[in-house]
């Protein structure tokens, strides 16, 4: 435990800047992926273990657009859009089978996948570590905010992490489709009998859920080496982070993915052997006070 | 659905799991007539995330073994090699080890494993008695620590502590030139990691004693991302940084520190950067990290090294790896022992074999010795030098002085115990 160094940190505003700055890249990254996950959830009510492998192909994608069109944009495109193809597909081939099936059955499905994507992707790539490398127009000193030291691809990051989630919030909110989609989370065999294709709705919400993970993959590939099984570990957190946001609840997986971004930059100046171990504790006391999680509904 | 099988061994299975059990310890591998090729067997990393690193054991080992069956042969006998997958598993090493041994016949073993699966099979190997030959596993204690040591059993490979000593008298050289005074450290938060890193630190210590280590980082193995790691150093300001990442996790905090600029704001000593796995991958290496060598084919700069990196190259299209020179030469000296002892016993090998000195393209000085007291190698080329962006990408590197690694080594065994 380092408190000093903590409470040093909160004293002076160039750390504070640096920190925080840092916590919100963390946060931003996993809130893309923790979102599609808690849509999913909500939604199709199936809790998807094989999101990480979203997160793995998006990386994988847009690594390969990049070596192939020198291009940053097209590179987030391909990831991006590679896996929201690639999730309408998953979802309508494999998914849609188990809706309604046992928890333990669509556990086991998804299981098997991560298993299978880890696999496709080590025959495709290869089983050896690879980096994209930064685009050169990011290849600048980093800018100076307050003494704090940030660096402009992660405001890049930060800003198309941000806008997803206003788009997605306003979209489901307010636009027709958007309230389809609530509604069918409601009460599917209502919307179906209106008329509206629910199988459809479903698989949109997959593929938008797949592509939103794959956009954190594309977006991370530049400064995370990619292997087979990368999107592993980005699944607990997105877990940790479903759960302290409340399933199903995209206000929720915004907070929560920002708060465990924040707990990590933090903690790892005041509890530099403890940063894990806090993210835990963090949600064991969320789910103690809270058990639906800080912006979940209580079951009806 | 019903199922009425009920989940875990049965006693009839488990009766015919003893059953094999003893089987195999009836039919000791001593007893086969010697047959016309002598197999040796090689339990390895084959996949999982470290799956590069075995593949290019294996491949450095057929390569040699081609060289060898090409000119007639252990004693006259061609090599068989079976290399078997232990997925980086201690008691899955154990167990393809075992094997190897008693049902595939297998007289000699290249134990390919990294230092937690070595550990296994050194038991293997005290157990059964057969030849083996570390070719991985870079942990001191294997063959310093007399509890260890067995007649049989033999390490190829760099040590820990040899790469300490150099590591920390280059870096002390280099603090003291520049008045580099104030350290952080950032390493894995595993046995590897924290032992490497305290060695470091240790001898740094010894020839800069006003060195301080002001920062501490102990990022998990396999993390994906130390933004919090790199901003927390940058908040430390030190003016030098020692690390001892490696392969992904050292290209994923090169990427991530890059953005940060770190590279420019203070000194990076990386003793695992000088790998191809790592520098062939970042795509915007920073120029002047200072790292150990790992295997370079410019380092030692003799033809010889030169040639044998090319001619793997050539073959596998992809350049070696620090474990490919290591098992290259545990190959080299077999070949060299059942040539003196004009046989492929293994007693009489390693009675050869202890105090050995052959010819060797990554020598030192053009040879390397087997140091017949605690089994381990010796004499290997060892040094620093800083990085540059592409070939040769690492251009001078500073030798290490085995003198002085043998000074030190001797002294630190007898602190530990060992002597």
């Amino acid at each position: 435990m380092d408190l000093d160094a903590l409470t040093g940190c909160l004293s002076s505003s160039a750390c504070l800047v640096t920190q925080t700055t840092s916590g919100l890249i963390i946060g931003m990254l996993l809130f893309l992926v923790a979102v599609g996950l808690t849509l999913i959830f909500g939604v199709l009510k199936i809790v998807n273990f094989s999101h990480g492998a979203f997160y793995m192909f998006g990386a994988y994608f847009a690594m390969t657009a990049y070596h192939l069109t020198e291009s940053f944009a097209l590179a987030m495109l391909a990831g991006a859009a590679g896996t929201a193809i690639l999730g309408l597909i998953f979802e309508r081939v494999f998914m849609s089978r188990v809706y309604g099936a046992d928890v333990l059955m669509q556990l086991l499905v998804c299981y098997a996948f991560v298993l299978i994507f880890d696999d496709v992707v080590r025959l495709i790539w290869g089983p050896e570590f690879k980096s994209m490398g930064m685009p050169a127009a990011f290849q600048v000193m980093p800018l100076f905010i307050a003494g704090g030291v940030v660096p402009p691809y992660y405001l890049l990051l930060i800003g198309v992490a941000l806008v997803a989630a206003i788009v997605l919030g306003i979209g489901l909110s307010r636009s027709r489709i958007g309230k389809v989609i609530r509604a069918a989370a409601h009460n599917p065999g209502m919307v179906s009998a209106l008329g509206i294709n629910t199988g459809l709705i479903y698989g949109g919400v997959f593929a938008l859920g797949g592509m939103l993970a794959g956009l954190a993959g594309a977006l991370a590939a530049p400064v995370r080496s990619l292997t087979p099984g990368m999107g592993f570990s980005v699944l607990i957190e997105s877990f940790i982070v479903t759960v302290i946001g409340g399933m199903g609840s995209i206000v929720g997986a915004l907070v929560g993915a920002l708060l465990i971004g924040l707990i990590r930059s933090f903690g790892s100046l005041g509890f530099p052997l403890f940063t894990e171990g806090l993210m835990y504790l963090f949600m064991v006391i969320v789910l103690v006070s809270k058990p639906t999680g800080l912006f979940g509904k209580e079951a009806a | 659905m019903t199922r009425t099988r009920t989940p875990g061994i049965s006693r009839r299975s488990t009766l015919a799991l003893m059953g094999a059990g003893a089987m195999s310890v009836a039919a000791p591998w001593v007893a086969r007539a010697q047959a016309k090729t002598v197999k040796i067997g090689m339990p390895t990393i084959l996949s999982g995330r470290v799956a590069q690193l075995g593949t290019s054991s294996r491949n450095a080992v057929m390569l040699e073994v081609d060289k060898v069956n090409a000119a007639g042969g252990l004693a006259g006998r061609q090599i068989e090699m079976v290399v078997r997958d232990s997925k980086g598993q201690p008691q899955e090493a154990a167990r393809v080890a075992r094997e190897l041994v008693n049902t595939d016949g297998c007289e000699l073993l290249l134990d390919g494993e990294a230092s937690s699966g070595s550990f296994a099979v050194h038991e293997v190997a005290r157990d059964l008695g057969v030849l083996c030959i570390h070719t991985c596993s870079e942990a001191s204690s294997l063959t310093a620590d007399p509890k260890q040591h067995i007649p049989n059993a033999f390490r190829c490979v760099r040590q820990g502590i040899h790469d300490s000593i150099v590591g920390g008298s280059y870096a002390a050289a280099i603090s003291k030139a520049k008045g580099l005074k104030k350290w952080a450290t950032c390493s894995p938060d595993y046995a590897y990691g924290r032992d490497t890193t305290g060695e470091f630190t240790l001898y740094l210590k010894r020839f800069a004693p006003d060195v301080e280590v002001i920062s501490e980082s102990w990022p998990k193995l396999f993390q994906p991302d130390y933004t919090e790691v790199v901003t927390k150093i940058l908040q430390a300001k030190p003016q030098a940084l020692y690390s001892c990442l490696w392969g992904g996790d050292l290209t994923s905090y090169i990427d991530q520190a890059n953005i940060y600029a770190m590279f420019t704001q203070m000194e990076v000593f990386a003793v695992n950067m000088a790998d191809y796995t790592a520098l062939t991958v970042v795509k915007n290496l920073p120029k002047g990290i200072h790292s150990g060598n790992r295997y370079i084919k410019t380092y030692p700069s003799t033809p010889e090294n030169a040639a044998w990196g090319d001619a793997y190259k050539a073959k596998y299209n992809e350049y070696p790896t620090n474990w490919s020179w290591q098992n290259a030469t545990a190959v080299m000296f077999l070949a060299e022992a059942a040539k003196k002892a004009n046989s492929t016993d293994g007693k009489k090998l390693a009675e050869v074999l202890a105090g050995l000195t052959i010819k060797c393209p990554f020598g030192a000085d053009g040879t390397v010795t087997m140091r017949g007291d605690d089994h381990t190698l010796v004499g290997y080329a060892i040094g620093w030098g800083t990085t540059i962006p592409q070939e040769p990408y690492v251009p001078e590197v500073k030798a290490g002085d085995w003198k002085t690694i043998f000074e030190l080594e001797a002294e630190w065994k007898k602190s530990k115990g060992y002597t």
